[in-house]
């Protein structure tokens, strides 16, 4: 009986601690440290927020870079339903939307063979957000954007290899393009102009 | 790309063992009370939990005592969360103003944190409060996780010790794991991560407008603080649905590293707190060996199936070969940054600890790259394992190699001195039983009756997989899952509730008599007529019995799952 | 008794009783104390079940297979019995033998002053017998009176008479042995069928085995086992019905009972049988397997030196003659010194001076010799010859002589003697009448091979300590002459009782072998405590085997048939569980060719059929059971190697070897089986 009063009270100190005070105290100190981090990376245009360098976004005109195809949501990129798409290898309709996919890229991006289409474009991602393609995937679609923006393409290039993010160390990790960055790198460029 | 996935592989392990050693002689100093650096800061904290508990920590128990406690604080802090669940709606830190959870779903969770085994049968985002978040689910991340140091060490306690009647004190073992190992650890990285962009904020939800024009709403809240004990507490609760593939929980393929050292470091460390305490630090190295190798087998086959894609994507004419701007496979479910190296190694990771956090979709993964987190689930989370939990399994898989091969010897099998007779095989047996039988009488309840098969998302073998892998999931004690599996009805709550609770507490009380009956026990000397348990040779045997162990028990279950769907695949037969 | 060694494996009669003993034992009030086995046999029950219904019924297409599933499964309980019944006929057979001594006699007991004539049978614990000459001592019991050559070959085999007598360390007497001269009143120790004799007929019959702790701790562990596979076929219906397979129970059986550890869980019982069969050809009688198991795990042994690393009497080695004096001289007088002198020693005296110098034994019966004997007093003995009076014996008193003589001591005679006491030696000082002639050096002899044997000893882990009452530099000499680790010296009785609780006091078990009545206290103490038959009943009581041979050596046999019997079970444990993954690769295939063709890439054995698979995995999984008999009763091969070398050996055997040897034995059999399409 006793124990059972000192598991109650250990409980309730417990959550107090790692619970309220723990998560409090990070939270100050983030804020202190890190504040754009920890508001969430957010990025602002016009005073408003534009979305977050960390969160994808549903890309479909010809003049953006398209990221990957989302899960998440009904219409993909829906931050609030992040989720892969939870197919198996062997469903027919993993394989099905994979070679829908592959049609629309090779629709999208005329002059490509399936074989150079890199396979992140035609792939969900796991939580529906990626921000980022892959370096090959953003390549294939330079000449689209360039001629939809009435830029040359060395200059989209640059942009590109601009926000591409390469291995932590040369070593961990796989090289990323930020779709969103990179758009965004794209309109700021227009609005200059 | 080989040369990658080797470095990679090779850096993220080497900095696991060499964080390993001090982080297992630091917990052995804690844990026998020894002086740390972190004394002055902790000693106080420490002396008022135990005041307002009215705790005397010197006080030593028998291993029924330790177990009672141990499990009178569980039930206590399942209620406290289930309750709040509840009643989230009404209280504090609920700027979504989201409503109570269903009574399945909140018994469902209640279970799955207070196991340390974070299944999550719904979608954080949508359904939990930040209070709840923080103060009912990270609280059990700390908490589950040091119930398991605090059974691990006293289950050293009860190896080492001899002619003993305690095995220590649960609440000094609980206290010390949480303000002196989990704490310290989770501050330093928590804010590590936020550097690297993991949001810790109470702010409500932003509401961003696209560039293309459209409203996307992107979630917010503490979520460093929760990320890193997630991983250093081997829970693998997200505070999103998508768990670790998630950008706010894992941004930069450095978190993705930091993350899965964490899941590591603990359970790695443990095996030479066990040396250090055991006396003999080659004691530990050798169950870390044994681990080491498991998982380097794991990790290879998994990055390896993976790598090699999915064939039905070849004759599409895709091709899946890395080069340096993509990175080829089966990304399917995957995230750029990690690709298919860090995505399969993370499954290994997670599945060998307890963890149960993924940074890709296993339900997507190509048959022979799911099978490996299934298998390391199977072998029993020993792997490095669940935090405590692996150890202890670790070692009553230990006892049972000991015991069938020590036979051979010529001597009755002796593991540390200690002989294993009648006693210590019942409660082996025991501990070896009961998680197979959770996890094959669960599927098979599934498989019987329409409120499982209902939950299945993928058709053919696959589903199949998806209904073993959620009951080996919940026995386990691991959270992770093929996640097409609708898992959120009041079958499949209640049943994988019932799944976990047993896989934790019926497997911890006879792990923690096991440890009683050999501390009361003496101990026998060494000499040359006993079988070295620091060697090589029990190294490969130790391995060699836990995989036959395993494999001889689930083999046919997955020969219908992912070994079936795997010989399918490249046949070209789809579902 | 020869014939006790050498029984073939498979006897013809020991086989024939066997077969009809593993009949009986289908009964399942026997089997279920076998869990493993009577899963076995329930499974076969219900398949011949459904066998039957299925023939009423008129489904008929599987009903070939479903027989031979139900006839194999009925042989692998019949293989089991068999082992059993193999290991305890070979067991009554030495039991038999042991009973031999055990003739229906007569006793003549004395109550209340009278002799009354009884049958042996009737004899009660304490009551008293007289026994004469020519009669069979009627039970185990102690001599109170008398003494009598008593002639033992029925439980030894050695056919030379020994003495009995009241008091002290001989007085212990056997049922069944014989007095040949004179007479003795023994006091009956146990009451009949509780002698030590017939615990071991029951021991070995197996009538009344009891599990050993060990058995016990592998039974859960096979019973474990058993479990998970039960759950693992019970499991698999529901999870092959919605992968598109309807499972029929022979399949599933067929499945459970190649997984279960059978092969293990049938040998089981045997393999302890023939270990405590194994000790009686050794000739050593146990009190339970308990106490073989223990002999396996002691770690340190307690050995008295003399008879046991010594022979039990000193030889002489050496001459050392005094200054002045010739070697061949001191030899002569040493010899003639020792002709009458009938003690080992005085034997081996001649025999050195005639080997070393060709001095051959005269006869002195024409030279007027007397002959000194040895004498508690003068603590010399001699010959007194005409005009020579030669005398040997301690230091001291030969030098006292040699001085009563008008004799000097030469100075080197000290050192001399010195010398021999440090090496462990005894030093016999020579002299005739005033001269000092030298030394002999009477040599504790070490037994041949000894060294060896502690050296196997050593190997396996064990610690030896001899226990004797010489002085610390003697027993330093003999213990670095015989390899023991470890010696006490000057010890008394109490000291092994002391060293025995040390040695416990670490969790060590410790064996000793002893005879005397002092040795009781420490037999009883000893983890494992041999009492030789020759000893007191006080001791053979105390101890929990007696050596028949009363041979002091004999401990380490006793030690290895303990260790090969653990290691018997061990392996044939991994071997068994070990089969199981061949096993797989031939079911599982078989089992879901309909729903599942794809997993035909798992049949690497290439079996001809589904039907041929199943039935070949079933046929093997019976006939390694026969198989593997003449290993459970004749024991693994044990080498005295380290700990490590041994597992690793032994892995290597019967894991690596357990997991592919089934693989050739289920393809061989396939091949068969598909010959004769039985399937």
């Amino acid at each position: 009986m006793r124990s059972l009063f000192v598991a109650i009270r250990m409980t309730l100190v417990l959550t107090v601690l790692t619970g309220i005070i723990y998560p409090l105290a990070i939270a100050g100190a983030a804020r202190l440290l890190f504040p754009w981090q920890s508001a969430g990376s957010l990025v602002m245009r016009g005073g408003r927020v534009a979305g977050s360098e960390l969160i994808g976004q549903n890309f479909s005109a010809a003049r953006y870079f398209h990221g990957r195809p989302s899960a998440a949501g009904d219409k993909g990129y829906d931050a609030t339903s992040s989720s892969g798409s939870n197919l198996g290898p062997t469903n027919k309709v993993l394989i099905d939307t994979v070679r829908r996919r592959l049609r629309a890229v090779l629709e999208t991006d005329p002059g490509s063979s399936p074989s150079r289409v890199p396979i992140d474009l035609v792939t969900a991602s796991g939580s529906g957000l990626d921000p980022e393609i892959s370096p090959a995937a953003a390549e294939m679609q330079v000449a689209r954007v360039a001629s939809a923006r009435g830029l040359r393409q060395d200059v989209v290039e640059r942009l590109v290899r601009e926000n591409t993010r390469g291995r932590w160390l040369g070593v961990i990790g796989e090289p990323g393009v930020n779709v969103l960055m990179l758009n965004l790198a794209l309109d700021d460029l227009a609005a200059r102009n | 790309m080989l040369w990658n996935a080797i470095f990679q592989v090779g850096i993220f392990f080497a900095l696991v063992t060499l964080l390993s050693v001090p982080v297992g002689l630091y917990m052995s100093r804690v844990f026998s009370g020894q002086k740390t650096f972190l004394d002055p800061v902790l000693c106080p904290i420490e002396r008022a939990i135990y005041r307002l508990c009215g705790i005397r920590p010197a006080t030593e128990m028998a291993w029924s005592e330790y177990a009672i406690a141990m499990l009178l604080f569980s039930a206590a802090g399942m209620l406290l969360l289930y309750g709040m669940e509840r009643l989230q709606g009404v209280l504090p830190f609920n700027p979504q103003g989201l409503a109570g959870i269903a009574p399945d779903l909140a018994f469902n969770t209640a279970a799955s944190f207070t196991t340390n085994t974070n299944w999550q049968a719904y979608a954080g985002e949508t359904t939990v409060s930040y209070l709840t978040q923080m103060a009912g689910l990270a609280f059990h991340n700390f908490v589950s996780a040091a119930a398991g140091i605090a059974v691990a060490v006293a289950v050293i306690r009860g190896f080492v010790r001899r002619s003993a009647r305690t095995i220590g004190n649960f609440w000094f073992d609980l206290v010390r794991a949480t303000l002196w190992v989990l704490l310290p650890l989770c501050i330093v990285f928590a804010l590590v991560l936020v550097w690297q962009g993991v949001p810790q904020n109470f702010d409500p939800y932003v509401h961003a407008r696209t560039l293309e024009g459209a409203e996307q709403i992107i979630p917010q809240g503490p979520i460093a603080s929760q990320e890193i004990i997630k991983e250093l507490g081997t829970n693998g609760g997200g505070f999103f649905n998508a768990n670790s593939a998630h950008p706010y929980e894992n941004p930069t393929p450095l978190t993705n590293l930091i993350e899965m050292i964490a899941i590591f470091v603990i359970s790695a460390g443990l095996t030479h707190t066990f040396g250090a305490m055991a006396g003999d630090r080659r004691q530990g190295w050798a169950l870390f060996a044994a681990m080491t190798l498991l998982f380097v087998a794991g990790a290879g086959v998994s990055i390896w199936a993976e790598q090699r894609g999915n064939p039905q994507f070849s004759a599409m004419g895709l091709n899946q070969h890395a080069t340096a701007s993509q990175s080829g496979g089966n990304m399917e479910g995957k995230e750029v940054r990690f690709g298919i190296v860090d995505t399969a190694l993370f499954a290994t990771v997670t599945t060998d600890a307890s963890c149960g956090a993924v940074n890709g979709m296993h339900d997507s993964f190509t048959p022979l790259g799911g099978f490996v987190p299934l298998l390391n689930m199977q072998i029993g989370e020993i792997i490095f394992g669940g935090v405590g939990s692996g150890l202890y399994g670790m070692l009553v898989m230990a006892v049972l190699a000991v015991f069938v091969a020590g036979l051979m010897v010529g001597r009755t099998p002796e593991y540390l001195g200690k002989k294993i007779e009648a006693r210590e095989m019942k409660l082996a047996m025991f501990y070896v039983l009961i998680f197979p039988a959770v996890i094959l009488l669960g599927a098979m309840a599934a498989v019987c009756v329409k409120a499982g098969l209902a939950g299945i998302s993928n058709p053919g073998p696959h589903g199949f997989s998806q209904i073993f892998y959620a009951y080996t999931s919940a026995a386990a004690n691991n959270g992770s899952a093929l996640a097409g599996l609708s898992a959120n009805s009041v079958f499949y709550n209640y049943t994988l509730a019932f799944a976990m609770l047993f896989g934790r507490f019926m497997m911890k009380i006879p792990a923690l008599a096991l440890a009683g009956s050999l501390g009361a026990k003496k101990s026998i000397p060494p000499s040359a007529g006993t079988f070295p348990t620091n060697g090589a040779v029990f190294v490969a045997l130790l391995v060699g019995v836990i995989l036959i162990v395993a494999a001889l028990t689930f083999f046919p279950a997955d020969a219908l799952g992912p070994i079936v769907e795997h010989l399918a695949l490249y046949s070209g037969k789809l579902y | 008794m020869s014939d006790r060694k050498s029984s073939s494996l498979f006897d013809r009669q020991i086989v024939v009783g066997a077969i009809g003993d593993s009949l009986r034992k289908f009964d399942p009030r026997v089997q279920v104390r076998n869990p493993v086995m009577f899963v076995v046999e329930i499974t076969a029950l219900a398949v011949t079940v459904i066998l039957v219904r299925n023939l009423i019924a008129g489904t008929r297409e599987m009903a070939g297979f479903e027989l031979q599933i139900a006839l194999w499964l009925w042989f692998t309980v019949a293989f089991a019995n068999f082992a059993e019944a193999m290991a305890e006929g070979r067991g009554k057979a030495q039991a038999d033998n042991l009973r031999r001594t055990r003739t229906e006699t007569q006793a003549c007991v004395i109550r209340d002053g009278q002799e009354q004539r009884v049958p042996a049978t009737s004899l009660r614990k304490g009551d008293v017998v007289m026994v004469r000459a020519g009669e069979v001592i009627p039970g185990d019991g102690e001599v109170i009176e008398g003494v009598a050559a008593v002639n033992e070959a029925a439980i030894t085999g050695e056919s030379a008479p020994v003495i009995r007598e009241s008091g002290g360390d001989r007085s212990a007497v056997t049922g069944g042995t014989t007095v040949i001269s004179d007479w003795i009143k023994v006091r009956i120790s146990a009451n009949p069928g509780e002698t030590f004799l017939d615990r071991m007929i029951a021991l070995v019959e197996g009538a009344e085995r009891q599990k050993t702790p060990n058995e016990i701790a592998l039974s859960i562990l096979l019973s474990g086992l058993t479990i998970i596979f039960l759950l693992v076929c019970v499991s698999l219906f529901p999870f092959a019905r919605y992968s598109g397979t309807l499972l029929s129970l022979p399949v599933l059986v067929a499945l459970l009972v190649c997984l279960i550890p059978t092969t293990i869980g049938g040998l089981l019982s045997a393999i302890g049988i023939a270990g405590m069969d194994r000790l009686v050809r050794h000739n050593v009688l146990a009190m339970s397997g308990r106490a073989v198991e223990a002999a396996g795990d002691v770690d340190t042994l307690l050995l008295d030196k003399t008879g046991t690393i010594t022979l039990g009497d000193r030889m002489a080695s050496e001459f050392i003659p005094m200054p002045g004096v010739a070697i061949e001289e001191l030899a002569d007088a040493a010899q003639l010194a020792s002709l009458a002198d009938e003690t080992p020693e005085g034997r081996s005296i001649v025999v050195l001076a005639k080997r070393q110098f060709n001095l051959r034994g005269r006869d002195l019966s024409q030279a007027q010799a007397t002959f000194v004997p040895f004498s508690a007093q003068t603590r010399m003995s001699g010959v007194d010859l005409p005009g020579r009076i030669i005398r040997k014996g301690a230091g001291d008193q030969v030098a006292e002589f040699v001085r009563q003589n008008g004799g000097a001591i030469p100075p080197e005679l000290d050192p001399a003697v010195e010398r021999i006491a440090r090496a462990g030696g005894t030093p016999l000082v020579v002299a005739d009448q005033a001269r000092v002639l030298g030394v002999i050096y009477l040599k504790d002899v070490i037994k041949d091979g000894i060294r060896e044997r502690f050296a196997r000893l050593h190997a396996m882990g064990l610690r030896t300590v001899m226990i004797t009452g010489d002085n610390p530099l003697t027993a330093a000499a003999i213990a670095r002459e015989s390899g023991v680790n470890d010696f006490v010296a000057q010890a008394t009785p109490e000291t092994k009782l002391k060293i025995i609780r040390e040695e416990q006091s670490q969790g060590k078990l410790v064996a000793m072998i002893g005879d005397g009545t002092n040795d009781a206290p420490a037999l009883a103490q000893a983890d494992v405590g041999i009492a030789m038959n020759a000893g007191t009943q006080a001791a053979r009581e105390a101890g929990n085997m007696i050596d028949l041979d009363s041979n002091p050596t004999k401990i380490m046999e006793v030690v290895e048939i303990g260790k090969q019997l653990l290691i018997t079970r061990g392996a044939l444990t991994t071997f068994s569980i070990a089969n199981d993954v061949a096993k797989y690769f031939a079911i599982i295939p078989a089992m879901f060719v309909v729903g599942y063709p794809e997993l035909q890439a798992l049949n690497i054995m290439h079996l001809a059929t589904p039907q041929s698979a199943i039935l070949s995995a079933v046929i093997f999984n019976a006939l390694i059971i026969i198989a593997l008999i003449p290993l459970a009763l004749r024991g693994v091969q044990y080498r005295p190697l380290g700990a490590a070398a041994i597992l690793s050996r032994n892995l290597l055997i019967y894991g690596v070897g357990g997991v592919i040897v089934p693989f050739i034995g289920i393809k061989i059999i396939d091949v068969l089986v598909t010959a004769a399409h039985l399937a």
